[in-house]
């Protein structure tokens, strides 16, 4: 008997992912749980979208905070003429508004420490006296937030005749250094801020994605027809790919209800507002999907060799926090990136593996060379596969140990091996 | 321990294509061959220097108790795990992932996805040997019909009995037509009728030139089926070739029942004589059961009846592993019900 060994006889590894990536992909896809898997993020968009709208419309509801004014109406005429000039000059938010208690109206003399203890809360403070000798009442912060503009107030109320503000010639330009850095630094902010919300919330799927296999007992036929490098690089990119998915729809569905009218608590003007980054807009999304995608693979190789060693969901749910604590310290160290004057930090954040995407989209933002971005994609690439071989090796040592039924060589304590070592000795 | 059962293979069993002198005719190629494998699992030593050669087209067995080394044997031997010492070689090459669309694996413990159906179950398993789906699921709907399953394509593997699952998945393993196939115990679960249709797929496998290797703790199978066996024992390997050579390792058994219960000829008895009942057991004589007959007539020994009974692997297995791997075999096979 000849066997015939032209014929190629295995799946290159990438074949081989692809093979474990489309079952996982349409097994999932096709499943019920996917449709909750959707709906998940819409439960928490929803208590955003009414706690948004609760929160404006207590703000529309909330008494606007003024300050009691009694003095003889003539100062109280100036006043309000000195404040009426002065929000001509510097717009309307900063400046605080009066109640009047004037008493040439048939108001009695207010006392101060009554108003401000009104339970509505209207009084922010009192201004009494007069002009030349006035008397401002309030809370310590009342007091430092508004002195300056009372005194100013005041001041002009007294020399109303004397002061003029000269006409000052403008010259527009579109933009300038500093902003464009500042709000670059935004849109970067912004972008590394989503890029960890959607990892924080799609890569924890991974650490439950092979305990379905050893539940299911078929991760032996994988291990036995395929390297299990090319079953983890397999499951990673169904999962990357469902989580694609996901995020399309989130988006799309983002889309939709802003294109139909609504701020979606905010978020419309939120991008409306963000700066150009410096590859541009059509780059900076393609290069936000790679960084995502390398992202996933990245902490998702980790997750999924943690997450293989775990024979149960319990085992996995306890390994939930320390994995979210995990990404919370890969965000706040890929932060370094946005802090001027820390060179060090920053090639840190770069050059760190799981840090790296987060760091790579913030320079996108930032800046306009594309090698950088481009040559840190492939390290991260490198990492990737080191990653995954790490974690197929600690599988194929950790967890095909025995046959089935009873495992003598079940895990063990480093101080239950030493015995056991013993013994064997 | 380094035997070769291509050397030593004698016919019998039923096997096609044995040559007069006891080898397999054409199969001097090893499909598996493994030298000094060793493996540790935390310091524990689960196999300790296992040689196997299994030539092609042979039905083979591994035979030894539960937690004797056989799954992790056969692991090692399909790459699932690396052995920490020896070599391993399947079809000449090094790393059997390479051929991984020659080799056919069913594992002990038995699994498919519940949610998929047993037509797409069979592609998929046809497909991680390189097998495109399409063809995967035309061969599927062959084998289901083959075996009589034809209406449970479309249903759920969940859906299915645990013998039609279990037959589902041995099909899977079979579907992209390797020429090496690897059972690890095969007849774990089944009911007789199942046992005795799996028997009958691995004869045919081997009828068309398959290379076929099963584990199993129960001695009639490997009895029946094989051709060569290891008996693995303690995670050692005391014996390694055909079965009829393991067997030979025992002498004949002679069984005389005379008419004359004392006599003068009772002292051309060989040594070891001992009578049981009726009957005067002992080994076959070196020199053949013909000079005895002829010492037995002259002293009038009434000879009625006289047989040559040779050892059963039963016998050798107690012989080869000990009593106490034979009691475990036997305590594993009533554990799990099976003959």
């Amino acid at each position: 008997m000849s066997i015939d060994m032209s014929e190629k006889s295995r799946l290159s590894n990438l074949q081989a992912a692809l093979v474990v990536a489309r079952r996982d992909f349409v097994a999932i896809l096709f499943s019920r749980s996917f449709l909750f898997f959707l709906l998940g993020p819409l439960f928490p968009a929803i208590v955003f979208g009414m706690s948004g709208g609760l929160a404006a419309s207590n703000s529309k509801s909330a008494p606007d905070v003024r300050i009691a004014l009694q003095m003889p109406s003539e100062d109280m005429a100036a006043i309000l003429d000195a404040h009426t000039r002065i929000e001509n000059e510097l717009g309307r938010g900063p400046i605080p508004h009066f109640y009047l208690f004037d008493p040439a109206e048939g108001h009695a003399p207010i006392d101060p420490d009554v108003l401000i203890a009104d339970k509505r809360g209207i009084y922010g403070a009192v201004l009494t006296g007069t002009l030349e000798d006035p008397v401002l009442t309030g809370t310590g912060d009342r007091l430092r937030q508004w002195s300056g503009h009372i005194s100013m107030h005041l001041a002009l109320a007294r020399n109303n005749a004397d002061v003029s503000y000269p006409a000052l010639e403008t010259s527009l330009v579109t933009t300038s250094g500093a902003t464009i850095k500042n709000q670059r630094r935004d849109t970067a902010q912004i972008s590394m801020t989503l890029l960890f919300l959607l990892m924080m919330l799609l890569a924890g799927m991974v650490l439950s994605n092979l305990v379905e296999e050893k539940a299911n007992k078929i991760i032996e036929i994988l291990a036995a027809a395929l390297p299990m490098e090319a079953v983890f690089l397999g499951k990673l990119f169904a999962m990357l790919a469902v989580s694609l998915v996901g995020v399309g729809v989130w988006f799309a569905l983002i889309a939709i209800v802003i294109l139909s009218g609504s701020d979606f608590g905010g978020v419309k003007q939120t991008l409306i507002g963000m700066p150009d980054p410096g590859v541009g807009w059509p780059l900076f999304s393609i290069l936000f999907v790679v960084n995502f995608s390398m992202g996933y693979l990245l902490i998702g190789s980790i997750f999924l060799a943690i997450g293989a060693l775990a024979s149960t969901v319990r085992e996995v749910q306890t390994l939930s926090m320390p994995v979210t604590m995990l990404q919370l310290f890969i965000f706040f160290f890929a932060s370094f990136t946005l802090i001027d004057g820390a060179p060090m930090l920053e090639w840190l954040a770069i050059l760190f593996p799981l840090s790296s995407p987060f760091a790579m989209t913030a320079r996108a933002a930032q800046h306009e060379e594309l090698w950088p971005i481009l040559l840190a994609i492939g390290y991260q690439a490198l990492w990737v596969a080191i990653f995954i071989r790490w974690g197929s090796t600690l599988f194929r040592k950790r967890v095909m140990k025995s046959g089935g039924g009873h495992n003598p060589n079940k895990r063990r304590w480093f101080w239950q091996r030493r015995r056991a070592d013993a013994q064997a000795a | 321990m380094d035997i070769a059962v291509s050397e030593q293979m004698q016919p019998g069993n039923g096997a096609e294509g044995t040559g007069s002198d006891g080898s397999l005719a054409g199969s001097t190629t090893l499909a598996i061959e493994a030298r000094g494998l060793v493996k540790r699992f935390d310091g524990t030593l689960a196999v300790d220097g296992v040689d196997i050669s299994v030539p092609e087209g042979a039905i083979y067995g591994i035979l030894g108790p539960n937690g004797a080394g056989k799954t992790t044997t056969l692991r090692m031997l399909l790459g699932i795990i690396d052995p920490d010492e020896g070599v391993r070689r399947v079809f000449g090459h090094d790393r059997p992932h390479d051929i991984a669309r020659l080799i056919g694996y069913l594992p002990e413990e038995r699994g498919l996805y519940p949610a998929m159906k047993a037509i797409e179950a069979i592609a998929f398993m046809g497909a991680l040997r390189g097998l495109s789906l399409a063809e995967g699921r035309e061969r599927g709907r062959e084998l289901l019909e083959r075996h009589d399953l034809a209406h449970a394509a479309e249903r759920q593997i969940r859906q299915l009995s645990k013998g039609m699952a279990q037959t589902v998945q041995l099909l899977g393993t079979l579907v992209h037509r390797p020429r090496l196939v690897v059972l690890d115990e095969p007849f774990s679960g089944l009911d007789a009728i199942n046992q005795g249709k799996l028997e009958r797929m691995i004869r045919t496998l081997a009828d068309t030139g398959t290379t076929v290797i099963f584990s199993t703790h129960v001695i009639h199978h490997a009895e029946r089926l094989c051709e060569g066996v290891a008996i693995i024992a303690g995670g050692k390997v005391p014996y390694a070739g055909s079965v009829e050579a393991a067997r030979d390792r025992i002498p004949a058994q002679v069984r005389l029942e005379t008419r004359a219960r004392e006599g003068g000829w009772t002292a051309a008895l060989p040594d070891d004589a001992r009578r049981e009942g009726d009957f005067f057991m002992f080994s076959l004589p070196e020199t053949g059961v013909e000079p005895l007959l002829r010492k037995l007539i002259e002293g009038d020994a009434g000879i009625l009846s006289l047989s040559i009974e040779r050892a059963g692997l039963h016998d050798a297995f107690v012989h080869i592993a000990g009593e106490a791997a034979a009691r475990q075999l036997k305590a594993d096979g009533q554990g799990g019900g099976e003959q």
